[in-house]
């Protein structure tokens, strides 16, 4: 059929060109790491883990992927925390400004990083608190909440309310109701809002150079710092950690979630 | 469905106190700041005037970083546009059993951080990058040209940052698309172009303007790709925002330009959810 037509081909294609556009950059970075070379780029003289040891030995680096890591962690487990409630709010029950509420709660998608990065900091200051982790911790909240609450809610209308009631109907009350049920039937959109929350703020730039400080750097503020000087191939070799750890979670959380399901069948 | 009185609000309570204390108060502290004064000492004095808009549009130096963002946001939508319409449709005809596979590998960038995508296009154009690298090498060139720190550049740091928003907004309106009109378009005698024109392209339109919409609200918020791939001459007005606060901590300047900018994307979106209505969006979002 269509398949053999001259324009699908090019369609299929000129895919292909925006996929090599989308990833040269990635696939790059990934290659560069194992660049034995000091300076300049390429050519490639052979593979070195050289890059990735002295990573290893650089105790600010470790400390920015630790920080990173408890950062990211907290911001999921808070902001999934508080998503879950307000989406159940949001698809069970009818209340008058319903509508209005559920844009309030998406609007940070819609409203620039950088605005919300000099609006959280400039709060701070007139409150006398100086920059804190506290300070990471509620930006990045706010950062990924809209998107929580976008997967929970949308994995939520397809929860049919009758198994809530039947739970009901059978003397659970509400608590045991979402323990029972709700929360299980959740669980993957749960997960999901999890880890992209975790990947937002383990990845985020733009707002956290605002309110980072030199003891609170995460993996991405030290790479800004780092381009300061130039490219080096040390840059690159975190690069390709983070890509490594941020593509890595979410394809084997997956990939673990689909096996658990099938044993459980 | 009868209301439930306290319970919604009480589930509610936490989100809304979040949003409200960590992003309504400190941007109406934003528009409060934009009227003070800022004293030659460096500390910030309580005032109602409108010298920080004055000294905005005094002369042409900044008025002219906000005409570039503009420019630089409708060349990133259209660009974003033409590179990210064939990939959806693309998604929408494959029959291919690798479909499932295509589509989480253009969802992949969003996992992958922003700084280091932005940055890689050194890699790439560097003197020593990729390009180079090659065109001497097949002899074309002796020395490295020089194609980083302009405009272009920052074009290719914004479309890779933006692409996949575009890509997925486009294909969540094409998979609502009822495949049965392609069907009957095609029986009534259209060609597979015609029925392109005719039912898919302007079926397509609400995931299209959804993704124009974000593409363009994301480009002109940015300050990464003009920071980083970006000369003296390519600064947006984020950059500008950047530079006043972190850099010579002018508060109520820099808080004057974000009202600025934030009422440009009011108008923006406004304009939109009049006529378009602003709910495909997030729909677009939830494709990720």
């Amino acid at each position: 059929m269509k398949n053999f037509s001259l324009g699908w081909t090019l369609i299929k294609l000129y895919t292909i060109l925006v996929y090599v556009f989308l990833f040269a950059p990635i696939v790059v970075v990934i290659v560069l790491a194992f660049n034995p070379k000091q300076f300049g780029i390429f050519p490639m003289e052979g593979i070195s883990f050289r890059w990735f040891i002295k990573l290893a030995q650089n105790e600010a680096i470790i400390d920015a992927f630790q920080n990173s890591l408890i950062l990211g962690s907290l911001t999921a487990v808070l902001s999934t925390t508080i998503g879950i409630l307000a989406a159940l709010a949001f698809i069970r029950f009818e209340f008058p400004g319903k509508n209005t509420l559920n844009t309030l709660l998406l609007s940070p998608i819609m409203i620039p990083e950088v605005v919300l990065g000099v609006a959280l900091l400039l709060f701070l200051r007139w409150l006398q608190q100086p920059k804190s982790f506290a300070l990471l911790l509620i930006g990045h909240v706010v950062l990924t909440l809209p998107y929580v609450l976008l997967i929970v809610q949308a994995r939520l209308v397809g929860i049919k309310k009758e198994y809530e009631e039947a739970a009901k109907s059978l003397g659970a009350n509400a608590f045991q109701t979402f323990k029972e049920v709700t929360f299980p039937l959740l669980l993957p959109a749960i997960l999901a809002g999890a880890l992209f929350s975790f990947t937002i703020s383990f990845d985020d730039i733009t707002a956290t150079l605002f309110w980072a400080t030199a003891q609170n750097q995460t993996v991405p503020v030290k790479i800004f710092s780092m381009l300061r000087n130039s490219i080096s191939p040390e840059i690159n070799a975190l690069g390709a950690v983070m890509i490594v750890l941020t593509v890595a979670t979410p394809l084997l959380a997956g990939y673990l979630s689909r096996k658990f399901s099938k044993e459980k069948i | 469905m009868k209301s439930e009185g306290w319970k919604p609000w009480a589930l509610l309570a936490p989100s809304i106190s979040a949003i409200f204390f960590l992003l309504v108060i400190p941007i109406c502290f934003i528009v409060v700041y934009s009227f003070w004064l800022r004293a030659p000492s460096g500390a910030d004095i309580p005032a109602f005037q409108f010298g920080n808009y004055a000294k905005f549009f005094e002369d042409f130096f900044y008025p002219k970083i906000l005409i570039r963002t503009i420019r630089i946001s409708f060349e990133t939508v259209l660009l974003c546009m033409v590179l990210g319409y064939i990939p959806a449709y693309f998604f929408y005809r494959s029959e291919s059993r690798y479909k499932q596979a295509f589509l989480l590998l253009i969802m992949l960038p969003f996992w992958v951080s922003f700084i280091i995508r932005t940055m890689s296009w050194i890699n790439i154009m560097g003197d020593s990058g990729l390009i180079n690298h090659f065109l001497i090498k097949i002899g074309l060139i002796q020395t490295p040209i020089s194609m980083l720190y302009n405009e272009f550049t920052v074009l290719m740091g914004l479309i890779m940052y933006l692409l996949p928003f575009m890509v997925l907004n486009i294909y969540v309106s094409l998979e609502g698309i009822d495949k049965s009109l392609l069907e009957a378009a095609r029986c009534m005698g259209c060609t597979e172009w015609q029925a392109f024109r005719e039912v898919t392209l302007p079926l397509s339109l609400p995931g299209l303007s959804a993704g124009c919409l974000l593409v363009f609200v994301l480009t002109a918020g940015t300050y990464l790709p003009p920071m980083i791939l970006g000369g003296p001459g390519n600064d947006m007005i984020a950059n500008l925002i950047f530079k006043r606060v972190i850099g010579t901590l002018d508060w109520p300047f820099g808080s004057a330009i974000s009202v600025i900018l934030l009422s440009l994307l009011f108008v923006i979106v406004w304009t939109y959810n009049r006529y378009l209505g602003i709910n495909q969006i997030f729909k677009g979002m939830q494709g990720k």
